[in-house]
C-alpha cells in the first residue's frame, strides 16, 4: 500500500530528462495530435467530395458512398484501424513494388493519419450534407439571378450559409478525432497512449502516468472547447441567439 | 429531399448487387476460410460476450446517467459540479485510456492492499471483466447524462407545475411526470448512444476480456492470416448494428408521440 502510495507521487519520474519519461509522454502527445490534425484535414476532404457527391452525384455515385459511409459507421473504430492499417500498408507497398521501388515500411504516423482520415471522411460526409442542405435554395437561386459566378456562390453564399450548421458537427468529430488516436496504441503507433502504457510498465507507476496522459488529452479536448466556441460565435453571428 | 424509395430493381443497382455478390463469391473461394469451423463454436460464445457487456453496461449507465443528468440540470452546485466534470472528464479522454488506467493502474492498487488480496472480492477484482464493465458503464453514463441533462432541462416546466398544483409531492412529481417525459425526449438519441457502445465493446480485449473480437484476434495468431478473420469481424459487427438499430427502430415505433 505505501509503495503502492509513494509510487503514485513519484513525481520525479514525470521529468522531461531521460530518466523520467516526461519528454516520452510530450512526444507521444506530439504524434497524437500529428495523427488527429492529418487525419481531420484528410477526413475534411473526403467529407466534403464526398458530400457534393452524394448530394449533386449521379445514383452510382451516391450508392457507392452510401456504402462506404454505412460500412464505417456501422463497424468499431477498432476494427476498421486494424483492416486498413494492414489492408493500407499492404496496398501501398504493393504500388511501391509495381512501380519498381523497393517494399518499404510506410511509417505508423502516415498509416496513422490514413486510417483516422478514411474514418472521419464518413462522418464528415454525413455532418457536411446535412449542414449544405440547410442552405435555402432560394438565395442560391438569388444569387444566381445577380449573376454570381458558381465559385461565387460558393464563397458568398454556400460557405457562410452552411458553416453554423456544420460547426457543431465538425466540433464533435474533431474531438472524436483526437480520442481515436488512442486506438492507434493497438497497433503499436508510439501515440500518448502507447507510450504511456510502456513508462507506466517499465516503471510499474501505471496510476501516475496514466493519470497523466489523461490529464493531457483532457487539456487538448477543454483547449479545443475554447477554440470551437470562438469559431462557432463567429459563423452564427447576425443569427438569433437560440436561447 | 427525402431518401428515395430504396429499390434494387433499378440496372445500376442491379449491377453494384452483382459486383458485391461478385466481391463475396471471390472471397469466399479464393480466401481461407478452413478455420471457421474450428472456431464456430468459440465465436458464438464471443459474440454472447459482447452482447452481454453491451446490455450490463448500457443499463446500469443509464441508471448512472439519470441521476447525473438530474444533478446538472437542476441540483445544488455541490451536486451538478461533481457530475459535469464527471462527464467532461469521461468524454474528454479516450475510454482506452480509462480502461487502461482502471485495469493496470487500479488493479496494481488492490494488489498492494493485503486486507483486500484476502477477501472474498479478490478472485473477481484479479479478473479483467470488472474492469471493462465499470469503464464501459462509466462511459456510457459520461454521455448519456449530457443527453439526459438536456432532456431534464426540456421538460416544460408548465407540466412540472400543474402536477404541484395537483398536490404531487416533488418525488411523485418526479416519478411520473418528469422522468418519463425526459425519457421520451432522450429516446431518439439512445438508439445511437447504444450502437457507439457496442462499437466500444471491443476494446475490452485489449485487457484479456475474452468477447467476440479476442476470439478473432486469437484465430488471427493461430492461423498467421489478417485480412480472413478481420474481415469477418466486421461482418458480424455490421450484423449486430444492423439488429440493433431495427430494434430500436420498434421500440420508437410503440412509444406514442404527440406533435
Amino acid at each position: 500500500m505505501l509503495d503502492w502510495i509513494t509510487g503514485i507521487a513519484a513525481w520525479e519520474l514525470l521529468a522531461l530528462e531521460p530518466p523520467g519519461w516526461g519528454g516520452v509522454l510530450l512526444k507521444g502527445l506530439a504524434v497524437s495530435l500529428q495523427v488527429a490534425v492529418g487525419g481531420y484535414i484528410l477526413g475534411f476532404l473526403i467529407g466534403i467530395g464526398g458530400a457534393t457527391g452524394k448530394l449533386y452525384g449521379g445514383p452510382i455515385l451516391r450508392d457507392v458512398l452510401d456504402v462506404y459511409t454505412t460500412l464505417v459507421r456501422a463497424v468499431p473504430e477498432l476494427v476498421l484501424i486494424l483492416l486498413l492499417y494492414y489492408a493500407g500498408t499492404d496496398a501501398l507497398n504493393k504500388i511501391m513494388i509495381l512501380m519498381g521501388a523497393e517494399r518499404t515500411d510506410i511509417s505508423g504516423l502516415a498509416a496513422g493519419i490514413f486510417v483516422i482520415g478514411v474514418v472521419q471522411g464518413a462522418y464528415q460526409t454525413e455532418v457536411l450534407r446535412g449542414a449544405f442542405k440547410a442552405v435555402p435554395y432560394g438565395q442560391i437561386e438569388a444569387a444566381r439571378a445577380y449573376g454570381m459566378s458558381s465559385l461565387q456562390v460558393l464563397r458568398r453564399i454556400i460557405l457562410p450559409g452552411m458553416l453554423p450548421h456544420a460547426v457543431p458537427g465538425l466540433a464533435n468529430l474533431w474531438l472524436i478525432a483526437t480520442k481515436d488516436t488512442a486506438l492507434l496504441a493497438v497497433v503499436g503507433v508510439s501515440e500518448l497512449t502507447l507510450v504511456t502504457r510502456q513508462a507506466g510498465g517499465t516503471t510499474k507507476s501505471y496510476f501516475l502516468f496514466f493519470m497523466a496522459a489523461g490529464l493531457l488529452y483532457l487539456m487538448v479536448t477543454l483547449l479545443s472547447n475554447v477554440v470551437i466556441r470562438r469559431v462557432e460565435r463567429h459563423a452564427r453571428r447576425g443569427m438569433t441567439a437560440v436561447r | 429531399m427525402e431518401p428515395e424509395l430504396r429499390s434494387w430493381k433499378e440496372p445500376h443497382r442491379l449491377v453494384l448487387l452483382a459486383i458485391a455478390i461478385g466481391i463475396v463469391v471471390f472471397a469466399a473461394t479464393t480466401m481461407r476460410w478452413d478455420w471457421l469451423p474450428r472456431y464456430s463454436g468459440k465465436l458464438v460464445t464471443g459474440v454472447g460476450t459482447t452482447l452481454w457487456l453491451l446490455f450490463l453496461t448500457s443499463v446500469l449507465g443509464f441508471l448512472l446517467a439519470v441521476p447525473l443528468g438530474l444533478a446538472q440540470a437542476a441540483g445544488p452546485f455541490w451536486l451538478s459540479g461533481p457530475a459535469r466534470a464527471f462527464c467532461t472528464v469521461i468524454r474528454g479522454t479516450p475510454l482506452l485510456l480509462q480502461l487502461w488506467l482502471l485495469y493496470y493502474g487500479l488493479g496494481s492498487l488492490f494488489a498492494y492492499w493485503p486486507e483486500i488480496r484476502q477477501s472474498w472480492a479478490w478472485p473477481y477484482l484479479r479478473s479483467a471483466w470488472p474492469y471493462g464493465v465499470l469503464a464501459l458503464t462509466m462511459s456510457f453514463a459520461g454521455y448519456e447524462g449530457e443527453v439526459m441533462r438536456g432532456a431534464f432541462a426540456g421538460v416544460p416546466k408548465g407540466e412540472l407545475e400543474a402536477a404541484r398544483a395537483y398536490g404531487m409531492s416533488p418525488f411523485t412529481a418526479f416519478r411520473r411526470i418528469w422522468l418519463p417525459r425526459a425519457i421520451h425526449r432522450a429516446l431518439p438519441t439512445l438508439a445511437g448512444e447504444t450502437v457507439l457502445q457496442l462499437k466500444a465493446t471491443p476494446l475490452v480485449a485489449t485487457i484479456t476480456v475474452v468477447d467476440v473480437y479476442a476470439i478473432i484476434s486469437r484465430v488471427r495468431q493461430d492461423t498467421f492470416l489478417t485480412y480472413e478473420p478481420l474481415l469477418l469481424l466486421a461482418l458480424i459487427y455490421m450484423i449486430l448494428t444492423g439488429v440493433l438499430v431495427v430494434a430500436f427502430r420498434w421500440l420508437e415505433a410503440r412509444v406514442p408521440v404527440q406533435s
